[in-house]
C-alpha cells in the first residue's frame, strides 16, 4: 500500500480551478518529487494535502488511511507535516521555541528530547544559535528552523515546498544534501521544488505540474532527460 | 546651497512642529491654569515646566535626527529648533500685543503674554523669551552629548522630582494625615509646590540612588546569585511578604478618595488582564471586549437586586452566573469570527459590542433590563455579614480578583495553550501546520478573556449599586486596548503599569479636568513615537539572551556566518 495516495484531487479558490484532477502516489521511503513554475498550483498541492485548504472533490489516502476531510491540526499527529512555501518560522521567538513549537503534538518529555537531538545532530548549527531570536537567522539557517521545527513532530511524510527558495547556491547544495539524508534516514518526502535540476537529482519519481494538472510523471531520470522538461524547467 | 539646507533641515523642522506644540498648549490656555500650581515653591510654576519640557524635547529629537555624526552640525539643529519653537511664542506676543487676538482666541491674553515673557516689557520681554529657546536647545544637546546612563540618571531624577511636583495634591494629604510624617511633608512642601530642599533632596536622591546601582547593581546581583537557595528564597519571601503587608494597608494609608482611584484601576487590571489574553497572548483585537463587562454587570443587577424583583441573590451566589454567562458569550462571540483576522475581526467584535450596549438599553428588554434608566439598588458583596461598601474594603474584593487573574495568567501563559496562543499569534496557518487546532484555541482565549470581562463587571455592579448602559460604551474597549499597548502587549505587569498611568493618573490630574483628553492624546502619541514597546514589556528574550554571560546568544554579523552553516558532510 502506497504511504501517500492522491486520487482526483480538484482544489478551487472561489472560481479559480488551481487542482484539476491531480493524482499521485508516494511509495514509503521515497523521496517524490513535483516540479512546476510558478504558479503551476505546487503550493496548493501540498496545502490540500496537510488540511489547510479543502479539496472540491478527489481522496488523500495515508497508508490506506483517508485524510481528506480531517482538520489541518489531526492531519499532523497522522505524521504528515509541512514545511511551507518561504519557511515562515516564528521571527519573534527562539529558535529553540520555534523547534519547541514543532513538538506541540509531542507530550512526552522523553521523546521530544530524543527529535531535538537529532535535530541538533543534523543541524549543529541552530544548536549554537538555540537561545537566539530567529528573524535575525540567515536564510539558510532559517530554512534549516523551518525543516528542524517540522521533523520535532515526528513526519513519516514530510511535504516540503521551495526548500530552496531564495538561498545561494552554497546552502542549496547543503539544503539538499540534507533532505537526501533525512530520506536514508527513513522518512518519506514530497518535495515541491522549481528548481529542477536539483529536484530531479535527489528524487527517485517525478511529476511534472502546469496550470494545475499533471502532464508528465515518470523516473527522476527519465524525467531529466525528457525534451520538453529540459526545455522547460532545466533551462537547456 | 543644497547641502547648507539639508545640514538646517531637520532643526526647522522638528522647531515647527516644537513651535506648533509649544502654541497650542499657550492658546488652549493651559500655561495659565497650570501655572496657578508651583513645581518648586515660586520659582518653578507648571505651565512655565510644560513649555520647557517640550522644547527641550524637540531640540533633542532634532539632534537625534540630525543625520550626520556631526557634534557641531547636531547642535546647531537643535539650537535652530529651539529658537523656532519660542520664535513662534515671541511671534505670538509680538502680534498679540498690538492685535487683539482675543475675540478669536481667548486665551490669547495680556495675562497670557506677561507669564510667557516673565513679566518683562517690550523687547526685553521678546529677548526673554528667545534666550529661553536657546537655554533649551543647549540643555537638549548636552543632553544629547551625555553618555547614555548619565542621561538616564538625569533624565530620571528630574522627571521624579516634576512628578512630585506634579503630584503634589496627592502625596502631601497622605504624609500630613499620618501624625510622624507631617515633619517630612514639611519638609518636601509648600502649600504651593515643593521647597527648593525638598526638590534638590529628591533630585539627589534619586540620582544617587540610580548611580550607585549602575555602579555596583552588578555586583550586588551577583552577591544574590552566589547566594544560597536557602538564602535567596529567604529574600524572596521577605519582599514577598512586605509587598503583600504593603498592598494589605495601602487603602488605610491612602484614604478615601485615593482608595476609590485604587479600586478603579484594580477593575482596569482586571479588564486589561482579560483583554490581554485575547490580544496579548492571542494576537486577536477584540473591539466589543467592553461587551463582556456589560454581560458581568448586568447579570449580577439582575440577579442580586430587588427592584427587578426576580431574584434576590447576594453577590456572592450571582457572581458564578456573572463569569459563567460571560464565558458563554464569549464562546458564542468567538465562532462566528473564527475565521477572521485582523481589520476585519476589529470591525466584527466592535460591532458585537454595539449590539450588547443597544440590547441593554432598548425598550424591548427594559422590563428585564431597566432600559436607559438602568438597574439600582445592587447590593453590595458581603464578607461574613459585613457589607464591603467603602472604597477601602471594595478594594481587597477587586484586590483577591487580581491576584487571582493575575495567577491564571500567568499559568495559562507557561502552558501548552499559552504556547498555541503565541504561535497562533505569529502566524496561523503554520500554528495550524504544527498541530494546533485554531478553533478551540481560539475560543479558549475569547472564553478565558470574557470570563475575566464579566468578574470585573460583576464587582463593578455591586461597588456602583448600579448599572447603566451608557457606562459600557465603547470607548471602555478603546481604553482597555490602549493601556494595553501602553504597558507593553502580552506583559502582566505591563497592564498594572498601563492601568495606573492611563487610568490612574488622569484621575488624580482632575484639576486639569478639561485638558485631559488633550494630554492623554498626546502622551499616547508621545509614547508610540518614543517606546513603542511599552513602559514594561515582556521580558521573555531578554532573559533568554542574558542567560549566559559571555554574550554568545547575541546575533553575530550573519552574512560573515553565512559558508559555515552548511550542515557537515553526511
Ligand atoms: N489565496 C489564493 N486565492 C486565489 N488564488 C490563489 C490563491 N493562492 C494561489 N492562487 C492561485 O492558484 C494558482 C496556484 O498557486 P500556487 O499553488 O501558489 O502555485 P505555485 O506554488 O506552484 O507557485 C495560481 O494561479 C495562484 O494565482
Ligand atoms: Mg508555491
Amino acid at each position: 500500500m502506497a504511504m501517500l495516495e492522491i486520487e482526483h484531487l480538484n482544489t478551487y479558490y472561489g472560481h479559480i480551478h488551481a487542482l484539476r484532477d491531480v493524482s499521485i502516489t508516494v511509495e514509503k521511503g521515497e523521496i517524490v518529487t513535483m516540479i512546476g513554475a510558478n504558479g503551476a498550483g505546487k503550493s496548493t498541492m501540498l496545502k490540500t494535502t496537510s488540511g489547510l485548504l479543502r479539496p472540491r472533490t478527489g481522496t488523500i489516502q495515508l497508508e490506506g488511511e483517508e485524510l481528506t476531510r480531517l482538520a489541518p491540526h489531526t492531519i499532523v499527529t497522522k505524521g504528515v507535516v509541512q514545511v511551507p512555501e518561504g519557511r515562515r518560522i516564528f521571527g519573534q521567538l527562539t529558535v529553540m521555541e520555534n523547534l519547541d513549537m514543532g513538538a506541540f503534538t509531542c507530550r512526552d518529555g522523553g521523546r521530544i528530547q530524543k527529535n531535538l537531538d537529532r535535530v541538533f545532530d543534523l543541524f549543529p548549527r541552530l544548536k549554537e544559535r538555540s537561545k537566539q531570536v530567529a528573524g535575525t537567522l540567515s536564510g539558510g539557517e532559517q530554512q534549516m528552523l523551518a525543516m528542524g521545527r517540522a521533523l520535532m513532530a515526528e513526519p513519516r511524510l514530510l511535504l516540503l515546498d521551495e526548500p530552496s527558495m531564495g538561498l545561494a547556491p552554497v546552502l542549496v547544495d547543503s539544503i539538499f544534501d540534507t533532505i537526501s539524508r533525512l530520506n536514508n534516514a527513513g522518512t518519506t518526502i514530497l518535495l515541491v521544488e522549481q528548481n529542477a535540476r536539483m529536484a530531479l537529482q535527489v528524487a527517485s519519481r517525478g511529476y511534472v505540474l502546469q496550470t494545475g494538472q499533471i502532464v508528465l510523471s515518470d523516473s527522476a531520470e527519465n524525467l531529466a532527460s525528457n525534451e520538453m522538461v529540459r526545455r522547460a524547467y532545466l533551462g537547456e | 546651497m543644497t547641502r547648507a539646507r539639508s545640514i538646517w533641515q531637520h532643526g526647522v523642522k522638528t522647531g515647527i512642529i516644537g513651535g506648533v506644540a509649544v502654541l497650542i498648549i499657550a492658546l488652549v490656555g493651559m500655561v495659565q491654569s497650570f501655572n496657578k500650581r508651583d513645581i518648586i515653591f515660586e520659582v518653578v510654576a507648571m505651565g512655565h515646566t510644560l513649555l520647557v519640557i517640550t522644547a527641550v524635547l524637540m531640540g533633542y529629537v532634532a539632534a537625534k535626527r540630525t543625520p550626520r555624526d556631526d557634534g557641531l552640525i547636531q547642535y546647531v539643529n537643535t539650537i535652530v529648533c529651539s529658537l523656532i519653537t519660542s520664535g513662534f511664542l515671541a511671534l505670538l506676543v509680538v502680534v498679540g500685543r498690538s492685535v487683539n487676538l482675543r475675540a478669536v482666541l481667548v486665551n490669547a491674553s495680556p495675562v497670557l503674554y506677561k507669564a510667557l515673557t516673565l513679566g518683562f516689557d517690550g523687547a526685553a520681554g521678546i529677548l526673554i523669551i528667545l534666550l529661553f529657546g536657546v537655554i533649551c536647545g543647549s540643555v537638549a544637546a548636552l543632553l544629547y552629548y551625555l553618555p547614555p546612563v548619565v542621561r538616564r540618571v538625569t533624565i530620571i531624577s528630574l522627571s521624579a522630582m516634576i512628578g512630585a511636583g506634579v503630584l503634589q495634591e496627592l502625596i502631601r494629604p497622605v504624609l500630613l494625615s499620618w501624625g510622624p510624617m507631617a515633619v517630612i511633608a514639611d519638609y518636601f512642601y509648600t502649600s504651593n509646590g515643593l521647597t527648593i530642599a525638598g526638590a534638590v533632596t529628591i533630585v539627589v536622591f534619586i540620582a544617587a540612588g540610580m548611580t550607585v546601582w549602575t555602579l555596583r547593581g552588578e555586583s550586588i546581583k551577583s552577591h544574590y546569585s552566589h547566594l544560597s537557595g536557602g538564602s535567596q528564597r529567604g529574600i524572596k519571601i521577605g519582599s514577598f511578604v512586605a509587598l503583600a503587608f504593603v498592598l494589605i494597608v495601602l487603602p488605610h494609608v491612602l484614604g478615601l478618595f485615593l482608595s476609590e482611584v485604587l479600586t478603579i484601576v484594580g477593575l482596569y487590571v482586571l479588564l486589561g488582564l482579560g483583554l490581554n489574553i485575547v490580544v496579548g497572548y492571542a494576537g486577536m483585537l477584540d473591539l466589543g471586549y467592553v461587551a463582556f463587562f456589560a454581560i458581568g454587570s448586568y447579570v449580577t443587577a439582575v440577579l442580586t437586586s430587588p427592584e427587578l424583583g426576580f431574584y434576590s441573590l447576594t453577590f456572592w451566589q450571582a457572581l458564578p452566573f456573572a463569569v459563567v454567562l460571560g464565558i458563554l458569550s464569549g464562546v458564542l462571540l468567538g465562532i462566528p469570527v473564527l475565521k477572521m483576522r485582523g481589520d476585519y475581526l476589529a470591525i466584527a467584535t466592535l460591532g458585537f459590542g454595539e449590539i450588547i450596549r443597544i440590547l441593554v438599553i432598548s425598550d424591548f428588554l427594559r422590563p428585564w433590563l431597566g432600559g436607559a434608566q438602568g438597574i439600582k439598588a445592587i447590593p453590595k458583596a458581603s464578607v461574613f455579614g459585613f457589607a464591603l461598601a467603602q472604597p477601602q474594603y471594595i478594594y481587597y474584593l477587586i484586590l483577591a480578583g487580581c491576584i487571582l487573574v493575575v495567577f491564571i495568567s500567568l499559568r495559562l501563559k507557561d502552558s501548552r495553550m499559552g504556547r498555541a496562543w503565541m504561535a497562533m499569534r505569529e502566524d496561523e496557518d503554520v500554528a495550524q501546520a504544527m498541530g494546533i487546532n485554531l478553533v478551540s484555541t481560539k475560543l479558549l482565549a475569547f472564553a478565558t478573556g470574557a470570563g475575566f470581562s464579566a468578574l470585573s463587571g460583576a464587582i463593578f455592579a455591586s461597588k456602583l449599586g448600579s448599572v447603566y448602559p451608557h457606562s459600557f460604551s465603547v470607548f471602555i474597549s478603546i481604553n482597555i486596548i490602549c493601556l494595553i499597548i501602553v504597558g507593553g502587549m502580552g506583559s502582566i505587569p505591563g497592564v498594572i503599569v498601563g492601568a495606573a498611568a492611563l487610568v490612574g493618573l488622569p484621575e488624580l490630574l482632575r484639576e486639569f479636568a478639561d485638558f485631559r483628553l488633550l494630554v492623554y492624546g498626546a502622551a499616547l502619541v508621545a509614547m508610540m513615537l518614543l517606546r513603542p514597546e511599552g513602559l514594561w514589556p515582556e521580558v521573555r528574550h531578554k532573559i533568554e539572551l542574558h542567560e549566559d554571560e559571555n554574550g554568545s546568544g547575541q546575533p553575530e554579523d550573519l552574512s560573515a556566518a553565512e559558508p559555515a552553516s552548511q550542515p557537515q558532510g553526511g
